[in-house]
């Protein structure tokens, strides 16, 4: 599990609300996310936990609220932007590149690393080449570490399900996160692929120091390797601490088993 | 067996990530390329160089901008006829009004000027999206015809609209023959075709497949979305805009408006879809397709004249052809290229069976 002292605030969220029309997505949510946790975000469906990762990377706007990123005030972010500030994350629903292999998905996510221009890129000369093989060397390296390489050269739309997952994984990884957000990453796997997948959540954490946002569904797993959760339900944070505390909450267990009125 | 990649051991990521990394592939290459450079003007007789291989040509460098747009970036173009026309007039504009510029240089002005015209019309891409893009482009195409058919200026003030090119010299070198006229073509398709398999590969290609495939995720790991639309239409439009020069320098001869009507954009498209989309390859294989299978219809079509009508024969012409088309999209609705693809696959190992 992550480190001892954590001190050091990676992410602050300031009472976001955010609506679409009548429906209110988030209310007044705030929570603070430490340098170095896994921290993950717990609740019912519909709780709101995916519109809370896409107001952290820029997907959507909060109606209210301030989301404070490495020490600055963030305003009207775009995904492109939290990406440069080094904010990755997977998808609920598998959202790779289907048309391309699984090396190419991997390069992809390391875009922003790339900089030599179209000219340069047309003729594939010097460093534009010298680019695509330092970048394939860092793509190789999570290859390995996720344990993909007999899948490398696959279209990813042929790929199982759970290996999808994996290769989503290795795509945000490629580009060297701060932040990590998960969403799901789990959902639909067998005991052992999740067990896999914990694994890598684990090592990316304790080798690379990467902060992770962890959305899911399977309550053994959340308890076992989260840091911190918050729980959320319609909207709002109903209950926040170490996995003990929330699992013992009685708001919590209202929110979840429902409650006799 | 004939494709078979065993004992070929790549050793480096330079290897691996090598152009044509098969080595099959690249004797191909080489012998297409000695075959179109010394074979073709040894047995090709005049008539079928300038009336078959330079229009197959110049439709494959008009299909590989096409495809970098529809085919890798996914934004559906109806307009592709407007792009090639801004080349042509362009190329013709800037060789009649100042001839101290080299012919190569015009061709490539054209394509920028072309370029600039299509990030014009893409700028709306990052809010109006698949038909409703195609719609747009559509009206591209609308204006470009009728500013062509409009204002005489664009034609040095010719009363008919149309006008010669001029003659073109390279080096001093005046393009005069058929063979002259293949050769520069078939300069632009080799340079082109390399420098748009580069791009595919690179990392522009891959943000443009990323925005194709699932442009949210795209956005998310950083690609911006309109840059790289954008960057997709110049390219896009650059190989039109070359090709309609090519078009009217070195096949028709003229400047012509009605040479670039929508029919031209549709028949652009056909080839990629014939073809396949996302693959250069394609865009040679769906250019043969549409351009020389009709004219080699009229040709077989020709042995029966006098005995059918004629105005049968070239009904019938057209119902083949029609009906070839629709046979190769049930076969294989991916295009000659993934049929071409899977043809390899089996190569691997035939003719043993396992």
């Amino acid at each position: 599990m992550a480190t001892e002292h954590q001190s050091e605030t990676l992410l602050k969220v300031d009472a976001i609300s955010l609506s679409f029309g009548g429906v209110h997505a988030l209310v007044d949510v705030s929570f603070d996310i430490q340098k170095g946790e896994i921290f993950s975000i717990i609740g019912p469906n519909g709780a709101g936990k995916s519109s809370m990762l896409n107001v952290i990377n820029g997907v959507y706007q909060p109606t209210q609220g301030t989301i404070t990123y490495k020490g600055e005030v963030r305003q009207g972010m775009r995904p492109h932007e939290a990406a440069v500030q080094g904010i990755a994350r997977t998808f609920q629903n598998v959202a790779l590149f289907k048309g391309m292999n699984t090396i190419d998905n991997l390069m992809t996510g390391r875009n922003l690393k790339m900089k030599s221009n179209l000219l340069m890129q047309g003729f594939y000369w010097g460093p534009a080449q010298n680019e695509e093989i330092v970048h394939r060397q860092a793509v190789e390296n999570i290859i390995d570490f996720l344990e993909i390489q007999s899948i490398r050269k696959t279209p990813v739309g042929r790929l199982p399900y759970g290996l999808q997952k994996r290769v989503e994984l290795g795509r945000a990884l490629a580009a060297e996160p701060t932040l990590l957000l998960l969403d799901e990453p789990m959902a639909g796997m067998n005991l052992e692929e999740k067990e896999n997948t914990c694994r890598f959540i684990l090592d990316v954490n304790e080798e690379l120091g990467t902060t992770i946002v962890l959305i899911e569904h399977d309550m053994s797993v959340v308890m076992d390797i989260s840091d911190r959760v918050i729980v959320l339900d319609y909207g709002r944070k109903i209950s926040e601490g170490a996995p003990d505390t929330v699992r013992n909450d009685q708001k919590v267990i209202d929110a979840y088993l429902g409650v006799a009125h | 067996m004939l494709y078979r990649e065993t004992g070929q051991f790549k050793t480096s990521y330079k290897k691996d990530m090598a152009i044509f990394p098969i080595r099959q592939d690249r004797w191909a290459l080489i012998a297409t390329l000695i075959f179109v450079v010394v074979g073709v003007p040894l047995l090709a007789t005049e008539h079928v160089i300038a009336g078959y291989l330079i229009p197959l040509l110049i439709w494959a460098i008009a299909a590989i901008g096409l495809n970098i747009l529809t085919g890798y970036t996914g934004q559906l173009s109806l307009g592709h006829g407007a792009f090639m026309a801004v080349g042509a007039y362009s190329a013709y504009n800037l060789a009649a009004r100042v001839p101290e510029i080299p012919i190569i240089l015009v061709f490539l002005l054209a394509g920028l000027i072309a370029a600039i015209f299509g990030v014009l019309v893409g700028s709306p891409s990052l809010r109006i999206k698949g038909f409703y893009l195609a719609v747009a482009t559509l009206a591209a195409q609308f204006f470009v015809e009728w500013v062509f058919a409009t204002f005489p200026w664009f034609v040095g003030g010719a009363a008919s609209m149309v006008i010669d090119t001029p003659k073109m010299t390279i080096f001093g070198y005046q393009i005069t023959t058929t063979l002259d006229n293949y050769y520069l073509v078939l300069g632009f398709v080799v340079v082109g075709t390399l420098y748009a398999k580069n791009l595919v590969r690179s990392e522009i290609g891959r943000a443009w497949m990323a925005i194709r495939d699932m442009d949210v995720a795209a956005e998310v790991i950083g690609i911006r979305p309109l840059y790289t639309k954008l960057s997709a239409f110049a390219v896009s439009s650059f190989y039109g805009g070359v090709a309609g020069a090519l078009y009217a320098f070195c096949y028709v001869k003229s400047v012509d408006f009605t040479a670039f009507d929508l029919f031209v954009s549709l028949k652009v498209l056909f080839m990629i879809i014939i073809g396949g989309m996302g693959s250069i390859l394609g865009c040679f294989l769906g250019a043969a397709f549409i351009v020389v299978l009709p004219i080699i219809l009229n040709e077989i079509a020709h042995l029966f004249a006098g005995q059918i009508p004629s105005a049968m024969l070239s009904n019938i012409e057209h119902m083949i052809f029609g009906g070839l088309i629709i046979f190769f999209l049930i076969v294989e609705p991916h295009g000659l290229a993934r049929l071409w693809m899977t043809a390899k696959e089996k190569l691997r190992l035939w003719p043993f069976p396992h």
